[in-house]
């Protein structure tokens, strides 16, 4: 499963005989681990552990570059030592492409690993880790824990990558690593229709034209009293079948008591909404109530579609929002 | 006054006869600005909506003397088409395409500061100063000319506020969307500095989300070297935690970046943070903010 905080949560098991093995394996497929169920194991060889490092590369946005951070106190913990011990770990910036530069590279390994006598080693994963983490458009590369074997090998025992969705153009590849369990199924419903979606444990189903807008149309939900069943972005110059899309996943949804859409037309067109929310309409059964708030480029004609098909439009966000969550449950 | 764009301000759009970058020409065109010249390689010789294209940016420049630029390209050509802008020395460059990568905006960023110019973006709305000049998206009537100027993260939620700014009798010296992602060549803090010295700006209304610290740095800034009063708005305040919800930058992780912060921090500065945007003009009432 994907998702940190494995080893806590009793995801890492050691065995010693196949039988061991098999009886530990049982146990770990039957746990849910921060909300994802496991549904498969990796069975590795054991290593004797004399020490576990820290290494990762990420998007610092604050210093606008590339960070470098490396700790002698990796494991489990790691998290934990960045609040209480701050100095023991270390960063490097980097605003270069690899491999990164040696010189304030050379005294941040001499300070975590002179005492092991594994410089170059050390050396050799971090440049092959930044180089990873570089041509793939990562946000992250993590090696945690980094382990110092009995025998005085440096290896990763476990592994995390972040990849930036902006560049997965360039990455086919890793596109196609993309697993169903990271999503639930209206995510992934979303996905595919090129929308931008986040499943939410309310009861009023929402579709909004920007994420700022959409962000803030479940915060005044909230605020009034109510629950957002998801957050849902349409995007910009929205054509009627991505509205008609959208309103099927949400309805798919059965918790949804209410749907609320909220468009400030600017790329996007009230009136290209409006037809989009009649094809819907003539298409799927929608038995809650429906409010409409069309603000914006063509709001004149979106308004005149839906008012000549027997449907009232608000043109207040506040209002719309009250609306929506004061009608949930009532026939449409 | 207004900052970085007024009636004067000569625009050439990258990616003119391309579907957004055309209507968009035609719209900036009506609501006022000067969009003096276009570019896309191989096309040059054209014309968009009675405006020349050129083949480069050097071109475009040397023929027009513009002095801005917009940038509507796709995104796997957004890095060199901003480059090629900053090359040819184009001052204030507005990235709108979104989607550019993350590790490629780090230099980027560097990019433009050698090059001594200004980016603005990318994935952003672009900026207008009412009456004045549009160089992006937005839809102009919306606007008016005043002097409230206007900075934010997010596009749609940025008109919703600038409407009932607008309606309240509020009017605009500058909106500018510095944009949603991780990375943006212009912060508030740039911006807060501009306002502050600007003669026809009064006031500020500052829109910002979840994610990242660029509403604490600024909440600092205008504690420190702030006069004119701010006004403040926060989305996501009820996001949850790990969920990336549309803009890149829009995620709360590692408990940095959630909405309670950055609205202590504002409200540590001094700043009215107002819970809807429907109470925006009430919030510059109660700072003493003449309609």
């Amino acid at each position: 499963m994907l998702s940190g905080g494995r080893g806590k949560a009793g995801g890492v098991k050691k065995a010693s005989t196949p039988q061991e093995a098999l009886d530990v394996a049982t146990k770990i497929l039957g746990l849910t681990i921060q909300g994802f169920p496991v549904e498969s194991v990796l069975v590795v060889e054991a290593v004797s552990i004399k020490k576990e490092f820290y290494l990762s590369f990420t998007i610092n946005r604050f210093e606008k570059c590339i960070e470098c951070i490396l700790s002698a106190s990796g494991g489990i913990d790691i998290e934990e030592v960045g609040t209480t011990n701050p100095e023991k770990i270390l960063h490097l910036s980097i605003i270069s492409k690899p491999p990164v530069d040696n010189k304030p590279l050379a005294q941040m390994l001499k300070a975590v690993f002179v005492e092991y006598d594994i410089i170059s080693q050390a050396d050799d994963i971090l440049q092959k880790l930044y180089r990873v983490f570089y041509e793939s458009d990562c946000t992250l590369a993590e090696i945690n824990p980094l382990i110092l074997t009995a025998d005085n090998k440096l290896i990763a025992a476990d592994a995390k990558m972040v990849f930036d969705d902006n560049a997965l153009y360039k990455h086919p590849d890793i596109e196609t690593l993309r697993t169903k369990e990271e999503y639930s199924v209206d995510e992934i419903a979303a996905l595919n229709a090129h929308l931008s979606f986040v499943s939410l444990d309310g009861t009023i189903g929402c579709m909004v034209n920007g994420a700022g807008l959409a962000m803030a149309t479940l915060d005044l939900i909230k605020l009034a009293g109510g629950t957002p069943a998801n957050f849902l972005d349409v995007g910009g110059s929205s054509n009627p079948e991505k509205v008609y899309q959208a309103l099927s996943i949400i309805l798919a949804n059965k918790k949804v008591r209410s749907i609320l859409i909220n468009i400030f037309g600017g790329i996007t067109r009230c009136d290209d909404i409006a037809t989009g929310i009649l094809q819907a309409r003539s298409k799927l059964d929608i038995t809650v109530p429906m409010v409409i708030r069309l603000t914006g480029t063509n709001e004149d004609r979106g308004r005149k579609l839906l008012t000549d098909a027997g449907l009232s439009v608000a043109t207040d966000m506040t209002e719309a929002v009250r609306l929506a969550v004061s009608q949930q449950g009532r026939a449409s | 006054m207004s900052i970085l764009i007024d009636k004067n301000t000569r625009v050439i759009v990258q990616g003119i006869t391309g579907r957004d970058g055309s209507f968009h020409t035609l719209s900036m065109i009506k609501d006022g600005t000067q969009v003096v010249g276009g570019v896309t390689p191989g096309k040059g010789g054209q014309t968009v909506e009675g405006v020349p294209v050129f083949n480069t940016v050097v071109q475009a420049v040397e023929a027009t003397q513009a002095n801005c630029s917009v940038i509507f390209v796709p995104a796997p050509r957004a890095t060199g088409a901003i480059r090629e802008a900053a090359d040819a020395k184009v001052p204030l460059i507005i990235c709108i395409t979104e989607g550019v990568p993350g590790i490629e905006m780090i230099e980027n960023y560097r990019y433009v500061k050698e090059a001594g110019v200004r980016l603005i973006g990318p994935n952003c709305p672009g900026l207008i100063s009412p009456g004045l000049s549009k160089v992006g998206i937005m839809p102009g009537p919306i606007h008016k000319p005043g002097a409230i100027g206007v900075i934010s993260r997010s596009g749609t939620l940025t008109y919703e506020i600038v409407h009932n700014l607008t309606q309240a009798g509020y009017g605009q010296s500058t909106c500018i969307g510095i944009g949603g992602d991780p990375i943006v060549g212009t912060s508030f803090i740039d911006l807060l500095t501009m306002f502050e010295k600007d003669p026809q700006t009064s006031a500020v209304v500052l829109i910002g989300e979840i994610g990242g610290r660029d509403e604490e740095d600024a909440a600092h800034f205008i504690k420190t070297s702030m006069k004119k009063p701010v006004v403040a708005f926060i989305s996501g305040r009820c996001a949850p935690p790990g969920k990336k919800m549309g803009h890149a930058g829009a995620i709360i992780s590692g408990g940095v970046g959630g909405a309670p912060s950055k609205i202590a921090a504002l409200e540590g500065a001094g700043v009215i943070v107002i819970d809807r945007p429907d109470q925006v003009a009430q919030g510059l009432l109660s700072k003493g903010v003449p309609v």
